[in-house]
C-alpha cells in the first residue's frame, strides 16, 4: 500500500474559478522523502490542504495510508503529522509548554515517543522555558518540527518549512530530515528552494498548477537533453546580454559565479567560434567547461518549453 | 573612487541593553550592487532601517546620498526607492493607478508620471494588463512591477529587501536584469537576499553576525579568503559562529 | 477530559500572557463603574435656587429651610422682584425660583389652600423637570407635615413615593446596566479574537489536522473568559456595594447564576462571530460595533424602551443585554427570587440555545 495516492485532483478558487491544482496525479512510497518544488502559485499549498483533509478538491480522490481523504478524514487527522506554511506556533506559550500541548492533543506524552525527537530536541532543550515568539527562525523550525512529530505520525507533511530561513538553518534543517526518514516515517515536503530537491528521494517539479515532470532528482537531471557548459569572464551582465544576442545560443542563465549556456549546434568548431567572438567583443579572463546540470536547470528548460 | 553614496561610521542601534546593529562601518559607491547577507536576527533589517531613515540610530555616523540620517531622514526618503517580498503594490488597484499613485507620492508631476507610466508599461511588456488589478498578475510579475514603481522617481539609492522570494527561477533572473540596467545607470542596489546564487551577482557582499560586519569584500575575494568553492560555504563558515541563532 | 483540560490550561496562558487583554479584562469594568457610579449622574444636586419670598412669614420661612436642608439645593439669594428674577435667568445665574406670594401663612391657615410659584429653565428640560420634580415633592412632604398638625386633615393630596429609590438615586440604574455592557464587551469580543487569532496565525488547521474534536476546541476557548467574568462581576458587585453603596437586596446566589447563564450568551455570540470571520481585527469591529452600539440603545439602561417606536420596542427584545438588564435590576434593587424572573430567565437561555445552534451549524470542520 502507498503511503499517499493522489489521482486526477483538480481544485479552483473564488467565482472566476482560479485553477490553483490542475488535473495532479501522483503517489509516493512508504517511508519516501518525497519534495514538491516549485515557486508560489504552483499549487503546493492547496494539494498539502488537500491532503491533510483541510480542502475539498473539486475533482479527483486521494488516499493517505490506504484511506481516503473525504470520507475517512478523521482517521487521516489522528495519524498524519502537519506543519503549515509559515507556522508560528503558540508563541506565548514557552517551548515545553507547546510540546507538552500537542503531545497532549494527540493524546500521547513526550516521553513515550522521545527517541523519534530526541536528536532535534536536545538543540533547543535548554531554551524549554522561554516563549516560542522569542526564538529565533531556526529554533522555531525545530521546535514546530518535534511538535509535529511528538505522535509517531506515519506521514508527515511539511509545507515549506524552511522559507525565510537562512542557508544554514536550511541547511541542519535537511540533516534531520534525512535523520527521521531513516525512521521509516514517510515525508512529504514542499520548497520553492531548488538546492534542496536534490536532497530528496524523488521530487515533483511544479508551476502554475502542473506538475512538469515527477521522478528521483538524478534522473531528471540525466533526462536533461542538452550539453551544457558553464562560463564566466570579466563583465558578466555584458557577457549575458552579448550571449544571448547569439544567434546559436539555445540558452543562458546566470548562476551565480558562472553562466549556463547551451548552443544550437553543438561541436567544437561552433564552440571556438562562440568564444572568439566574443573576444572580439572585449571580453578577458574567458573561463568555459562542461558541466552537470542542476535542477534548477532542468525546471527552467522544462519552464520554456 | 567614484562617490560614496552610502557612507556609514560605527553606526549602532540599541534597544536598551540588547544591541542590535553593533558599529556598522562600510561604504557603498554609486552604481554599485551592494549585497547585504546575514542570518535571520543578525541585525540586517534594523541596519536597512536605520539607511532608509525609518529609524533613528543610538550612536555613529551615516550619510546616505549626502543627508544625515538624524537630521535629514526626509531628504533621504525622498532620494531612495524600497522594496520588500511583503510590501508591494496596491492589490485592488490598477498596474497604471498603481503607478500613478506612487507617481504622485513620489513628488512627479503629471507630464513626467504619463512619460514613466508608458515606458515602465513598455519595458516590461504589459500592454494588455495595465488596466488590469495587480490581484490578478502572477507573483513574478508583480515584484517585477514593483521594482519598476520603485525606481519610478529615479531614485539615487533603491533598498531591497528579499525582493525574489518564492519567485520561479526564469522570473528570478529576470528581475536581476532590472537590476543590472538600473545599475548600469547609475542607480546604487542594496539588496538582501537568502539565494546564494544571487550574493554572486552582486559586485560586494557584506555578511553580518550577531549584530556586527564580519565580511565586506568581493564574492570572489571572499571564496579565495575562507578557501571556499561557494559562497554557500564562506556563508557557512561565518554564520556557524553566530550566538544569535539561539 | 485530559486533553479538553490541557486545551484549557492552554487557554488561560494565552488570555493571562497578554497585557491588552488583562486591560480590557480587569481594567474595563472598573474603569466604567467609577465613571458611570460617580461623574455620569443625572441626578441634580446642589442646583442654585433663588428664593423670592414676598410674605416672608413662618409658612415660607419653613419651607425655604426644608429646601436648604435637602441636599439638591442652594438658596442663592432672595430678590424682589420679576425684573430681576428675570434677569438672573437671563444670564443663566439661575436655573430655578420660587415665588411666594405675599399671604402665604395666612392662605394656608385660612384658606386650606396657597399657590406659590416654581420657575424653572426649561432650555435643559431633563434638569428642569428633575429640579421641579424635586421642588414638588420638597413642598408636597412639606404640605404633608401641615396636614398633620391640622385639626381637619381633610384632602385629597396625591402622594408620590419613588418605590424602593426614594432618594432617585441614578446609580441603582447604572450598575446593572454596566455589567450587561462590560459582560457583554468582555465575552463576545474576547472570545471571538481568540478563535480568530488562531485562524489567522494558522494555528487552527494544526489543531483541525488532529484527534482532537473541533468543538472541544471551542469549549475550551469559552471556559478562561467564564471563569474571569464571573470574577469581573464579583469586582463589580463589590465595588458597587462597598463604594457606591449600592445594596443588593435579592439573593447573591441567584444573582451569579443568572450571570452564568448571560455570560454563556455572551460567549455564544462571540462564538458565532468567529466562525464567520477571518481576521482579528474585523472580529473586534463586529464586536464593538454590532453588539456594543445595539446594547447601549436598546437594552434599557441609557434610553427607557417604553418610549420608543413600536419597531424598536419589537427589536430590543432580541437584545440578550435587555433581559439581563432586566433579570439583575429585579434581583438587586427588588429583590425578587426565581419566581419573579423565570419569564426573562426562559427567553435568555432560549437566545443562548438558538446562537450556539447556529454558529455549530455553520463551524468548518475544513478550511473551505
Amino acid at each position: 500500500m502507498k503511503a499517499v495516492t493522489v489521482d486526477h485532483i483538480t481544485k479552483t478558487y473564488g467565482k472566476d474559478k482560479k485553477v490553483a491544482v490542475d488535473n495532479i496525479s501522483f503517489s509516493v512510497e512508504k517511508g519516501e522523502l518525497f519534495g514538491l518544488i516549485g515557486p508560489d502559485g504552483a499549487g503546493k499549498t492547496s494539494i498539502f490542504r488537500i491532503l491533510t483533509t483541510l480542502l475539498l478538491a473539486e475533482k479527483g480522490t486521494a488516499t493517505v495510508d490506504g484511506l481516503d481523504v473525504v470520507k475517512d478524514y478523521k482517521k487521516i487527522r489522528s495519524s498524519i503529522g502537519y506543519m503549515p506554511g509559515k507556522f508560528s506556533l503558540y508563541q506565548d506559550l514557552s517551548v515545553e509548554e507547546n510540546l507538552n500541548f500537542f503531545a497532549t492533543v494527540f493524546g500521547t506524552t513526550i516521553q513515550e515517543n522521545y527517541e523519534l525527537i530526541q536528536d532535534i530536541y536536545v538543540q533547543i532543550a535548554p531554551f524549554k522555558d522561554r516563549r516560542a515568539g522569542k526564538l529565533s527562525g531556526g529554533m522555531k523550525q525545530k521546535l514546530a518540527l518535534c511538535c509535529a512529530l511528538i505522535h509517531k505520525p506515519t506521514v508527515l507533511f511539511l509545507d515549506e518549512p524552511t522559507t525565510g530561513v537562512d542557508p544554514v538553518s536550511r541547511k541542519e534543517f535537511w540533516e534531520m530530515l534525512k535523520r527521521l526518514k531513516n525512521q521509516g516515517i514517510t515525508i512529504i515536503v514542499s520548497t520553492p528552494y531548488m538546492d534542496e530537491a536534490s536532497l530528496c528521494d524523488r521530487i515533483a517539479l511544479m508551476q502554475s498548477g502542473k506538475i512538469l515532470s515527477i521522478d528521483l532528482p538524478k534522473t531528471i537531471i540525466g533526462s536533461y537533453p542538452d550539453k551544457l557548459y558553464r562560463i564566466k569572464a570579466t563583465r558578466m551582465f555584458h557577457l549575458l546580454k552579448d550571449l544571448k544576442e547569439q544567434t546559436n545560443t539555445l540558452s543562458c542563465n546566470t548562476f551565480g559565479e558562472y553562466l549556463h549556456l547551451s548552443l544550437i549546434r553543438d561541436d567544437e568548431p561552433n564552440r571556438n567560434a562562440l568564444i572568439d567572438k566574443i573576444k572580439k567583443l572585449g571580453h578577458q579572463d574567458i573561463e568555459m567547461s562542461e558541466v552537470v546540470p542542476t535542477i534548477e536547470d532542468c525546471f527552467i528548460k522544462l519552464l520554456k518549453s | 573612487m567614484p562617490e560614496a553614496v552610502i557612507k556609514t561610521e560605527k553606526l549602532t542601534k540599541r534597544f536598551g541593553d540588547f544591541i542590535a546593529a553593533n558599529e556598522i562601518t562600510f561604504e557603498v559607491s554609486k552604481g554599485e550592487i551592494f549585497g547585504f547577507l546575514g542570518a535571520n536576527g543578525a541585525g540586517k533589517t534594523t541596519a536597512m532601517r536605520m539607511l532608509c531613515g525609518l529609524s533613528i540610530p543610538s550612536s555613529g555616523h551615516a550619510q546616505i546620498a549626502g543627508f544625515d540620517v538624524y537630521k535629514q531622514t526626509e531628504q533621504i526618503k525622498k532620494n531612495i526607492g524600497y522594496m520588500s517580498q511583503k510590501f508591494s503594490l496596491y492589490e485592488d488597484l490598477t498596474i497604471l493607478e498603481n503607478i500613478r499613485f506612487f507617481g504622485g507620492i513620489y513628488g512627479l508631476s503629471n507630464k513626467m508620471i504619463k512619460e514613466k507610466s508608458d515606458e515602465l508599461i513598455t519595458q516590461l511588456g504589459l500592454q494588455n494588463e495595465a488596466k488590469k488589478l495587480v490581484g490578478s498578475l502572477p507573483l513574478g510579475w508583480k515584484q517585477k512591477l514593483s521594482f519598476s514603481v520603485a525606481v519610478l522617481h529615479q531614485p539615487r539609492i533603491v533598498f531591497m529587501d528579499e525582493p525574489t522570494g518564492g519567485v520561479d527561477p526564469v522570473t528570478r533572473r529576470q528581475f536581476w536584469d532590472l537590476i543590472y540596467t538600473a545599475a548600469e545607470k547609475g542607480v546604487t542596489i542594496f539588496v538582501t537576499t537568502h539565494y546564494m546564487d544571487e550574493a554572486e551577482y552582486c559586485n560586494r557582499i557584506s555578511i553580518m553576525v550577531d549584530g556586527r560586519i564580519r565580511a565586506l569584500d568581493t564574492p570572489a575575494n571572499l571564496k579565495q579568503q575562507f578557501g571556499a568553492g561557494s559562497m554557500d560555504e564562506v556563508f557557512f563558515s561565518l554564520a556557524r559562529e553566530a550566538k544569535r541563532g539561539e | 477530559m485530559k486533553q479538553f483540560l490541557v486545551f484549557v490550561k492552554k487557554e488561560f496562558f494565552h488570555a493571562l500572557r497578554d497585557r491588552k487583554t488583562l486591560l480590557i479584562l480587569f481594567g474595563l469594568p472598573v474603569v466604567q463603574i467609577m465613571i458611570f457610579g460617580f461623574a455620569l449622574t443625572n441626578e441634580v444636586k446642589n442646583s442654585k435656587v433663588v428664593i423670592a419670598d414676598q410674605a416672608k412669614d413662618m409658612a415660607s420661612q419653613q419651607l425655604i429651610n426644608k429646601i436648604e436642608a435637602s441636599q439638591y439645593f442652594e438658596i442663592e439669594k432672595s430678590i424682589l422682584n420679576r425684573k430681576e428674577i428675570e434677569n438672573a435667568f437671563r444670564e443663566g445665574k439661575i436655573k430655578a425660583a420660587i415665588v411666594f406670594p405675599e399671604n402665604f401663612n395666612y392662605d394656608i391657615l385660612h384658606e386650606n389652600k396657597a399657590t406659590l410659584q416654581v420657575i424653572t429653565d426649561a432650555s435643559d428640560p431633563n434638569t428642569a423637570t428633575t429640579q421641579s420634580n424635586y421642588l414638588g415633592s420638597i413642598i408636597t412632604d412639606y404640605q404633608n407635615e401641615l396636614n398633620e398638625n391640622m385639626a381637619q386633615p381633610y384632602r385629597i393630596s396625591t402622594e408620590t413615593r419613588m418605590l424602593y429609590n426614594p432618594q432617585l438615586k441614578g446609580v441603582h440604574n447604572f450598575v446593572p446596566g454596566v455589567m450587561a455592557l462590560v459582560l457583554m464587551l468582555v465575552c463576545v469580543m474576547m472570545t471571538a479574537i481568540s478563535i480568530v487569532k488562531e485562524k489567522e496565525t494558522g494555528t487552527m488547521e494544526i489543531l483541525l489536522v488532529s484527534p482532537f474534536k473541533p468543538l472541544l476546541v471551542i469549549l475550551s476557548k469559552a471556559v478562561p473568559y467564564l471563569v474571569l467574568s464571573l470574577v469581573n462581576v464579583t469586582t463589580i458587585l463589590l465595588l458597587s456595594v462597598f463604594v457606591l453603596q449600592l445594596p443588593i437586596n435579592g439573593s447573591i446566589l441567584l444573582l451569579f447564576a443568572e450571570s452564568t447563564l448571560f455570560i454563556i450568551t455572551c460567549l455564544s455570540l462571540g462564538l458565532l462571530i468567529s466562525v464567520r470571520t477571518q481576521s482579528q481585527q474585523v472580529a473586534m469591529l463586529i464586536s464593538l460595533m454590532g453588539m456594543l452600539l445595539p446594547t447601549l440603545l436598546f437594552s434599557g439602561f441609557m434610553f427607557p424602551i417604553e418610549n420608543m417606536p413600536y419597531p424598536l420596542q419589537l427589536i430590543s427584545n432580541a437584545i440578550p443585554a435587555k433581559w439581563f438588564y432586566i433579570i439583575v435590576k429585579s434581583i438587586m434593587i427588588k429583590g425578587l427570587g426565581i419566581g419573579g424572573i423565570w419569564k426573562e430567565t426562559l427567553i435568555l437561555a432560549g437566545i443562548t440555545i438558538f446562537l450556539i445552534a447556529v454558529s455549530l451549524k455553520n463551524f468548518k470542520t475544513r478550511l473551505a
